[in-house]
C-alpha cells in the first residue's frame, strides 16, 4: 500500500510540474462555462426595424410605436420606397421589416383587407422565428384592443407556462453538457495520455519489472485525475448555482452519485485506450476522434438528439455522455428522482462494468 | 530557392496518409452531416392533449394543432399531472389544457382560457413551441370570431391581416444558415490550422534545426509552408460549393467572385494566426490545446449557431477580434442575400486589418536564432 | 588559413553560463574534435558557429564571416549536421539530396549530375529511389552527411554524428570524413566517443562551458601520461561541476 501512494504522489507531482496542462485541466471547465451560460443565448433583443408605410395614418403609428417602445426593436429606418428593402438586408442593416398595405386605417376600419407584412431576414431560421413571433404578438396586443373598443371580443386567452426553465437560460441546457464533456476529457483523455506517455518513453518497462503489480501502477495513474475531475465537478457545479443562477432542483446526492459513475467509466475508458494506443499521437487520436467528437457532437450536448436523423438517434444510444448528461438534466434541472432517471443510470452502471472489466482484462494479458 | 521547399512540401503532403483524402472528405463529411446533427430546426415537437371539455369546439382547436405541422399528438391525457408525467419521461415535450366550460365561456362570455405548458430545459425549442401554439390559438380565436360573426349578421369589425414572410431563406431551413458557415470553419482548419501542425511537427523531429543552418530566408521557409494549403484550401472550397450545389441545391445568389476575394483575405489572417501558434507550441500536444481554445471560442462567439448581436457586451466586444465572425457573415451574406463587395466594406477593413496584423506578430514572434 | 576563429565567445541562459569565454582556431582542412561531457556545453558552442544561436559576448568568425552579424553569410558557407538525423523520413534518397542542393544555390541543370555524384561517392546508387525513413541509422548518418556536403562547403560541422550505431559503420563514417578532410574540407566535429577523439588532428576538451585542453590528441597523452585519450578525458572531466543537463 505504501508503494502505491508512493506512485500517486509522482503521478501527482508529473501532473503539477507541467503548467500549461493543469492550467487547462482546471481552467477549461470555467472558460466552457462562461462561453455557454453567457455568450450562447437564444434571446433576442435589439433587433433593428425598417418600417415602410405607403401612407402613415394614426393605425400604423400606433402599431410601430408600440413595437419601437418594446425592448426587442429598435426603430432604425423609415423607408421611402419598398425597392429599399432588398438593400438594407443586402447591408444586413435591419432584422425586420414591417410593410404596410396601401390606405391601412380605411381598409382596417372599413372593409377589413388592411394587411401587415412582417418581413424577417431567413438566414438565421431561429431567430427570423422568434423575432417575428414576437412582432406578431405585440401587433396582436394591439388587434386585440381594437376589438375590445368595438366591444366585439372573442378572444382565447393562451396562459404560457414554462417549464423548469421560465427565463429560458441557455445555460439551463447546456451546464449539463459541459459537466459531461469536461468529465471525460480529464478522466478518459488525459488518462490515456499520461499512460502512453510512460509506455513511449519507455518508464513503464521500468515500473513493470518493478515489484509493484501492473494493477496498481494502473490505478495509482488514475487517482490524480479522478481528484481533479472532482475538483472539476465542484468547479461547474459552484459556478453553475452562483454564477449561472443555475439551480440543483433535484437531489445532490443523487447527481454526485450519477457523475461518480459517470467518472468511474470515464476512467476504465481511458485505460482501455491506453492499452490499445502505444504512443501518446495515438492516443491523443482515439480519444480525440473516438470520443471527443461524439461526445460533442452526438450526446445532445449542444446538439438537439431529437432532430437528426434516425441513424445519428441509433448511434447516439453507444454514447455514454449522452445517458450520462439526460439523468443530469433530469436531476439537476428538471429535480426529478431516482425513478425517473433508473433506465438512464441503468445504461451507465453497465458500461462502467463493461469497460472496467474490459480495460483489466487487456490490461492483465497484456502486462503480465 | 522556394521552388525546391515547394516541391518537397507538396511530395510530402501527397505522401502524408492522412491529409490528401482529407481535403476531399472533411468537405463531404461535414457538409453532409454536420447540418443533420447541427440541426436546431423546431419542427416536430410531441404535443400532449389534455381536453377536459370534450366539446366541437374544443376538438377543432386540437385538430388544428396536430394539422399544423409543427406537432405530432403523442398523447391524450385526461389529467394534467398525466400529461406532466410524459414531460418527465421525454414522450411528450408540450401541453395544451382545454379547461372544462371551454365552449361555454366561449359561447356565453364571448372569451375562454386555455394552458399551454412547455419543457424549456431547452430554451430555444420550448420558447419557440409555445409560441406557435399560442400563435394556433389566436389563429383559431380570429376564425370562431369570423364564423360567429357571419352568423349573427354583424357589421365589419375592425381587423387586418399579419402576414409573415422570410427573406433568403423561405421555408427557414437551418442548414441553409449552417452550410455557409462550415465554409468558413473548413478554411479555418485548412489554412490555419494544418500549416501550423506542420511546422510544430517540423520542431518536434528536429528538421527546422536543419533547415536553419541553411541560407533559406525565414519569409521563404514560411511561404513554402503555406503556399500548398492554400491552394488545397482553395480546392477544399470549391468541393463545398458544388456539394453545396448537388446535395442542397445550394448555389451563392451573390457572386463566386466576391467569395473568392474575401476568402483569401481571410485566408491570409488564419494562416497569420496558425503561424502565431506555431511560434509559441513547443509540441504538437501543446499546439492542439490551444487550437482547441481558439475553435471553442471562435465557435461559440463567433456567431456560428447563436447570433452575436444577442450576446452580452462583453461577448460582443471579444468577438469583434475574432476574424472568424467577419468572414461567417460575409459568406451568409454572399450566398443567401447576395450581397456586393460594396456591402461589405467594414467586414473586408477588418479581415485586412486581422490579415496584416497577425502576420506581422508572426514575423516578429518568429526566432530563426535562439 | 584559419577558418573558424572563437575569441571569448560566451553564451548565457538567465545565470547559467553555458558558455564560458572559449577561445581557439582551427585551420583549414584540418579534422577538430570537439569534445565534453553531456551538459558541458558543446552543442551551444556549436550552434553559436553556426549562426543558430547570437552569442551574449565574444567574436566568432567562420569562413571569415561573423557569426553574430553576418550569420546568413556563414550559413552559405558551411554544411552542418545535428545530433538528431534530419533530413525529411518522407522524402526518398534523391529528393533528400536534390532539396538541399536546390536551397544551397546548386544550379538547376546541375543538380542531377550532383545527386549522381553524392550517390556514387557513397556508394549507394541501388538506393536512390528508396524512403529516407526506411533506411537503417548507419545509411541515414552517411546520407546526411553527404547531404550536408552536397554545395561543397569549406567547412563541416557535426554534431555526435555516430551516435546509437555500431563499430563498423562507425569506421565507415570516420572513412567519409577522411575523404572529406583530404579534398581540403575543414571538418569540426564534436563527440563522446574517445577512440574517435584519436582520429582528430586536434581536440579540444570543454568542461563545464570553458576549453580545459587543446592540443594534438598526442600531445595531450604526453602532458597528461595517460596512454588513451579516454584516461585524458576522465582526468580533466573529474573536475566537472554541473552534471548532466
Amino acid at each position: 500500500m505504501r508503494q502505491f501512494f508512493a506512485f500517486v504522489a509522482k503521478e501527482f507531482r508529473h501532473i503539477f510540474r507541467d503548467r500549461l496542462t493543469t492550467a487547462i485541466l482546471l481552467g477549461l471547465p470555467i472558460l466552457m462555462l462562461f462561453l455557454f451560460g453567457f455568450a450562447i443565448t437564444t434571446e433576442v433583443k435589439n433587433i433593428r426595424l425598417a418600417v415602410y408605410a405607403p401612407a402613415p395614418d394614426d393605425a400604423t403609428r400606433a402599431i410601430v410605436d408600440r413595437l419601437a417602445a418594446n425592448d426587442y426593436f429598435i426603430l432604425s429606418r423609415t423607408l421611402a420606397d419598398p425597392s429599399q428593402i432588398q438593400d438594407v438586408f443586402a447591408r444586413g442593416e435591419v432584422g425586420l421589416a414591417v410593410v404596410f398595405s396601401e390606405n391601412f386605417q380605411e381598409e382596417m376600419l372599413h372593409t377589413g383587407a388592411a394587411q401587415v407584412e412582417l418581413i424577417a431576414d431567413g438566414t438565421d431560421p431561429n431567430t427570423a422565428k422568434t423575432l417575428v413571433n414576437y412582432a406578431q404578438n405585440i401587433i396582436a396586443g394591439y388587434q386585440q384592443e381594437l376589438l375590445r373598443d368595438a366591444s366585439v371580443p372573442f378572444l382565447i386567452i393562451p396562459e404560457v407556462k414554462l417549464l423548469y426553465n421560465p427565463s429560458m437560460k441557455g445555460a439551463y441546457n447546456f451546464v449539463p453538457g459541459v459537466m459531461g464533456m469536461i468529465l471525460l476529457l480529464v478522466c478518459a483523455m488525459m488518462t490515456s495520455i499520461s499512460i502512453a506517455r510512460e509506455k513511449e518513453t519507455g518508464t513503464m518497462e521500468v515500473l513493470l519489472v518493478s515489484p509493484v503489480r501492473p494493477l496498481q501502477i494502473i490505478l495509482a495513474k488514475t487517482v490524480p485525475y479522478f481528484v481533479i475531475s472532482v475538483i472539476d465537478l465542484a468547479t461547474i457545479l459552484l459556478m453553475a448555482v452562483y454564477v449561472l443562477g443555475v439551480p440543483i432542483a433535484g437531489s445532490l446526492a443523487l447527481l454526485i452519485g450519477t457523475a461518480l459513475i459517470y467518472i468511474f467509466m470515464s476512467l476504465a475508458l481511458g485505460i482501455l485506450i491506453s492499452s490499445i494506443a502505444n504512443t501518446q499521437s495515438t492516443a491523443l487520436l482515439i480519444s480525440g476522434m473516438a470520443m471527443m467528437l461524439p461526445v460533442i457532437m452526438l450526446s445532445g450536448m449542444i446538439f438537439p438528439i431529437e432532430t437528426m436523423p434516425w441513424p445519428l438517434q441509433w448511434l447516439s444510444q453507444a454514447v455514454p455522455a449522452k445517458w450520462f448528461i439526460a439523468a443530469v438534466r433530469k436531476i439537476m434541472i428538471r429535480g426529478l428522482d431516482f425513478e425517473s432517471v433508473r433506465k438512464e443510470l441503468a445504461v451507465l452502471s453497465g458500461m462502467a462494468v463493461f469497460l472496467i472489466a474490459a480495460s483489466l482484462k487487456r490490461h492483465r494479458t497484456r502486462l503480465e | 530557392m522556394l521552388r525546391y521547399l515547394l516541391e518537397k512540401e507538396f511530395k510530402q503532403f501527397g505522401r502524408n496518409k492522412f491529409l490528401p483524402r482529407m481535403v476531399f472528405m472533411f468537405p463531404f463529411v461535414s457538409l453532409l452531416v454536420f447540418p443533420l446533427v447541427a440541426n436546431f430546426d423546431v419542427r416536430d415537437m410531441n404535443l400532449s392533449i389534455v381536453d377536459h371539455d370534450h366539446s366541437p369546439m374544443s376538438r377543432r382547436l386540437t385538430q388544428k394543432a396536430s394539422a399544423s405541422g409543427y406537432f405530432r399528438v403523442t398523447q391524450v391525457a385526461d389529467s394534467y399531472e398525466r400529461a406532466l408525467r410524459g414531460i418527465e419521461d421525454d414522450t411528450a415535450d408540450i401541453i395544451l389544457e382545454i379547461p372544462s366550460g371551454f365552449e361555454r365561456d366561449m359561447v356565453r362570455q364571448r372569451s375562454a382560457a386555455v394552458m399551454i405548458a412547455a419543457n424549456t430545459v431547452n430554451g430555444t425549442r420550448g420558447g419557440l413551441g409555445s409560441a406557435y401554439l399560442a400563435g394556433i390559438v389566436n389563429d383559431y380565436a380570429g376564425e370562431l370570431r369570423a364564423e360567429l360573426m357571419a352568423s349573427s349578421g354583424r357589421l365589419v369589425t375592425p381587423s387586418f391581416d399579419i402576414i409573415q414572410r422570410y427573406r433568403f431563406n423561405p421555408h427557414l431551413e437551418y442548414r441553409v444558415f449552417m452550410v455557409p458557415a462550415i465554409m468558413v470553419m473548413l478554411l479555418t482548419m485548412m489554412c490555419g490550422f494544418l500549416p501550423a501542425l506542420n511546422i510544430v511537427g517540423e520542431k518536434e523531429k528536429g528538421t527546422i534545426e536543419q533547415m536553419n543552418v541553411t541560407p533559406v530566408r525565414r519569409f521563404e521557409f514560411i511561404l513554402a509552408k503555406l503556399i500548398p494549403y492554400w491552394v488545397v484550401g482553395f480546392v477544399a472550397l470549391n468541393i463545398c460549393f458544388f456539394v453545396a450545389w448537388a446535395f442542397y441545391g445550394l448555389t451563392p445568389v451573390g457572386g463566386v467572385g466576391t467569395i473568392y476575394l474575401f476568402a483569401s483575405v481571410f485566408v491570409l489572417a488564419v494562416s497569420g494566426l496558425g503561424l502565431v501558434i506555431s511560434n509559441f507550441a513547443k509540441t504538437i500536444q501543446q499546439a492542439m490545446f490551444m487550437m482547441f481554445f481558439f475553435v471553442v471560442t471562435m465557435i461559440f462567439l463567433g456567431g456560428l449557431y447563436t447570433p452575436v448581436a444577442s450576446m452580452p457586451d462583453w461577448a460582443q466586444r471579444i468577438s469583434d477580434f475574432l476574424p472568424l465572425k467577419y468572414f461567417i457573415i460575409v459568406m451568409r451574406s454572399v450566398y443567401l442575400k447576395g450581397s456586393h463587395v460594396t456591402d461589405m466594406l467594414q467586414p473586408l477593413t477588418a479581415l485586412a486589418c486581422f490579415a496584416v496584423g497577425l502576420n506581422a506578430l508572426a514575423v516578429v514572434s518568429y526566432r530563426k536564432r535562439s | 588559413m584559419k577558418v573558424i576563429t572563437a575569441h571569448e565567445l560566451t553564451k548565457r541562459f538567465g545565470n547559467f553560463t553555458a558558455v564560458d569565454a572559449i577561445s581557439f582556431q582551427v585551420e583549414q582542412g584540418e579534422i577538430f574534435g570537439f569534445l565534453g561531457a553531456n551538459g558541458a556545453g558543446k552543442t551551444t558552442a556549436m550552434r553559436i558557429l553556426c549562426g543558430l544561436s547570437r552569442p551574449t559576448s565574444g567574436v566568432g568568425t567562420v569562413a571569415g564571416f561573423d557569426v553574430s552579424r553576418q550569420p546568413e553569410k556563414v550559413k552559405a558557407s558551411i554544411g552542418y549536421m545535428s545530433q538528431k538525423f534530419a533530413l525529411y523520413d518522407d522524402l526518398k534518397v534523391w529528393e533528400n539530396i536534390r532539396l538541399y542542393a536546390g536551397i544551397y544555390g546548386v544550379p538547376a541543370r546541375d543538380i542531377p549530375g550532383c545527386t549522381d555524384e553524392v550517390l556514387r561517392r557513397l556508394d549507394f546508387t541501388d538506393g536512390r529511389n528508396a524512403m529516407v525513413g526506411s533506411l537503417p541509422l548507419g545509411w541515414k548518418q552517411k546520407l546526411a552527411f553527404s547531404v550536408a556536403m552536397v554545395h561543397n562547403p569549406r567547412i563541416v560541422f557535426l554534431d555526435e554524428p555516430t551516435g546509437g550505431v555500431d563499430p563498423a559503420a562507425r569506421r565507415q563514417f570516420w572513412e567519409l570524413i577522411y575523404q572529406a578532410a583530404e579534398s581540403g574540407i575543414t571538418i569540426f566535429v564534436t563527440t563522446h566517443y574517445m577512440d574517435e577523439a584519436e582520429y582528430c588532428d586536434r581536440v579540444s576538451i570543454l568542461v563545464d562551458g570553458r576549453i580545459q585542453a587543446l592540443d594534438t590528441p598526442r600531445a595531450l597523452k604526453q602532458q597528461y601520461d595517460a596512454p588513451t585519450m579516454n584516461e585524458v578525458f576522465f582526468a580533466l572531466a573529474r573536475r566537472a561541476q554541473r552534471g548532466e543537463s
